[in-house]
């Protein structure tokens, strides 16, 4: 099975959430995801990763790992920034809250896109969200 | 403390300016620094009288660190030829030898300034071995900048070319999308989608999306606006080529697209466009169906009526 090792990319720029797509995409396909699951993972991936760089002060990490748990394998992806932070993390969940001219649903929808969601932010320190999608049956 | 002896290359450059001058051509012209396939004779002598006038109003200054503002001048000079000789077609070699070609003729004359000062030949042969390297690097810098630019703009004329619109029907656009959607992407697309709209009088403008690999909320948001920009100026949007894992992203993500037409395929969103610009398509046959008017085949007939256009979808 593939090595349980952690991989990051640095996240600064737009063409850098193109790269990551297509490299989260790339171990969606190594581990057998079929084409719904690879497009859920890459979508909300791509959500975090642009809230990054919309909101969370331009810049920071993702991390990608392949867990595994009952026998299921599974990507597991975290976005670290040290922006503002978000204040209150259950409105900014909500469809249609936006600060910055958005939709507003990238949070919330990146949550329906996947099986585990976690966030942890802090106001001025930054923001940690966690989510993980396993290979369907 | 003695004060380290002041160099006397700014001397020598005033002093010496036209011998220079003309060391450093000869230098050029028999050395084959200089493809004189590429460029004119009168053009290098240009440059080159150029570079030693902003090259002694600079090293006025220390001739040490090209820090100062002074030297902003002849910095913008090198920018400009090496941009020139990038488009003539010259290697980053080739114009770095244009400054590293001036150190014979320099050297020389320091030889010649200090004479049995060796000390002193020894400081300021070092000073203009450390300037000219500097200057000649700065070529090979703007140089690669220069085919950075190019790229760029390669690139933006390749999001043009890569986004075309095509005017599929009388009255009926189309937009095939292919490849990731950025923001500045997207921006072209839909002043291109808006241009033609307005120059065609069309009034449905179907985007396709087969070629798009994810829909997020930024490429749902776009194609939103870009719907209401065309309803504005009289035109309709269909949206097509939505796959299945596309439809089931856009649903998860809360994508309201209630109020935009969208369609599995592309034929299938032009056989609405036909229906709503009131024509009707149907297999060429021998029998009834060929028109009197002329109507090639009778594969199209336009239906007099235009009822179908009224129909809301
Ligand atoms: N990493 C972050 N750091 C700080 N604030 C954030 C971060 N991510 C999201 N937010 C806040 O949460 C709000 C909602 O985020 P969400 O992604 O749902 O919408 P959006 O980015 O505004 O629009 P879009 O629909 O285009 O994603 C944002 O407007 C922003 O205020
Ligand atoms: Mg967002």
């Amino acid at each position: 099975m593939p090595l349980s090792v952690t991989e990051s990319l640095a996240l600064r720029s737009s063409e850098d959430v193109v790269r990551m797509r297509q490299w989260v995409r790339a171990r969606a396909v190594g581990i057998g995801f079929s084409l719904v699951d690879q497009t859920k993972i890459v979508t909300a991936a791509s959500e975090l990763g642009r809230n990054i760089l919309e909101h969370g002060g331009g810049e920071g990490h993702v991390y990608l790992d392949l867990p595994t748990h009952n026998s299921k394998i599974g990507i597991q992806l975290t976005f670290e920034d040290k922006g503002p932070g978000i204040a209150d993390i259950e409105q900014a969940l909500k469809d249609g809250f936006t600060t910055g001219g958005g939709l507003g649903l990238g949070l919330g929808g990146a949550r329906r896109l996947v099986n585990q969601f976690e966030i942890a932010s802090r106001p001025g320190e930054g923001t940690r969200i966690t989510i993980t999608r396993w290979k369907g049956p | 403390m003695t004060a380290a002896p002041k160099s006397r290359i700014a001397e020598i450059l005033n002093h010496y300016e036209g011998d220079l001058l003309k060391d450093w051509m000869k230098q050029q012209l028999t050395g084959k620094a200089v493809p004189t396939d590429l460029m004119k004779e009168s053009e290098l002598r240009d440059q080159c009288a150029e570079f030693l006038r902003l090259l002694r109003e600079a090293s006025r200054g220390s001739v040490t660190d090209m820090v100062g503002s002074e030297w902003t001048e002849l910095k913008n000079l090198l920018s400009d030829i090496t941009g020139s000789r990038a488009r003539q077609g010259f290697t980053p070699a080739e114009t770095a030898t244009f400054v590293f070609s001036f150190k014979q003729p320099l050297f020389d004359r320091l030889r010649q300034a200090y004479g049995k000062d060796a000390d002193g030949l020894s400081m300021d042969l070092w000073n203009a071995t450390t300037l000219l390297d500097n200057l000649g690097l700065l070529t090979t810098e703007y140089h690669q900048k220069g085919r950075e630019d190019v790229i760029v703009r390669q690139q933006r004329d390749l999001m043009e070319l890569s986004t075309p619109v095509v005017n599929i029907w009388d009255g009926v656009l189309a937009l095939p999308l292919i490849g990731t959607l950025d923001s500045e992407r997207t921006q072209v697309v839909m002043q291109n989608l808006l241009q033609r709209i307005v120059d065609t009088g069309s009034a449905i403008a179907i985007i396709d999306i087969t070629g798009v690999p994810i829909v997020d909320t930024l490429v749902a948001q776009h194609l939103l606006k870009t719907v209401a920009a065309a309803r504005l100026m009289g035109a309709d949007c269909i949206i097509s080529g939505i796959r299945p894992q596309i439809a089931q992203t856009i649903v998860h993500l809360g994508v309201d697209l209630k109020d935009v037409v969208t369609k599995a395929t592309l034929s299938d969103a032009l056989s609405i466009a036909f229906q709503r610009t009131g024509y009707t398509v149907r297999k060429g046959g021998r029998s009834e169906s060929v028109s009197s008017n002329g109507t090639e085949d009778g594969v199209q007939t336009k239906v007099a009526s235009r009822a179908g256009g009224t129909q809301h979808l």
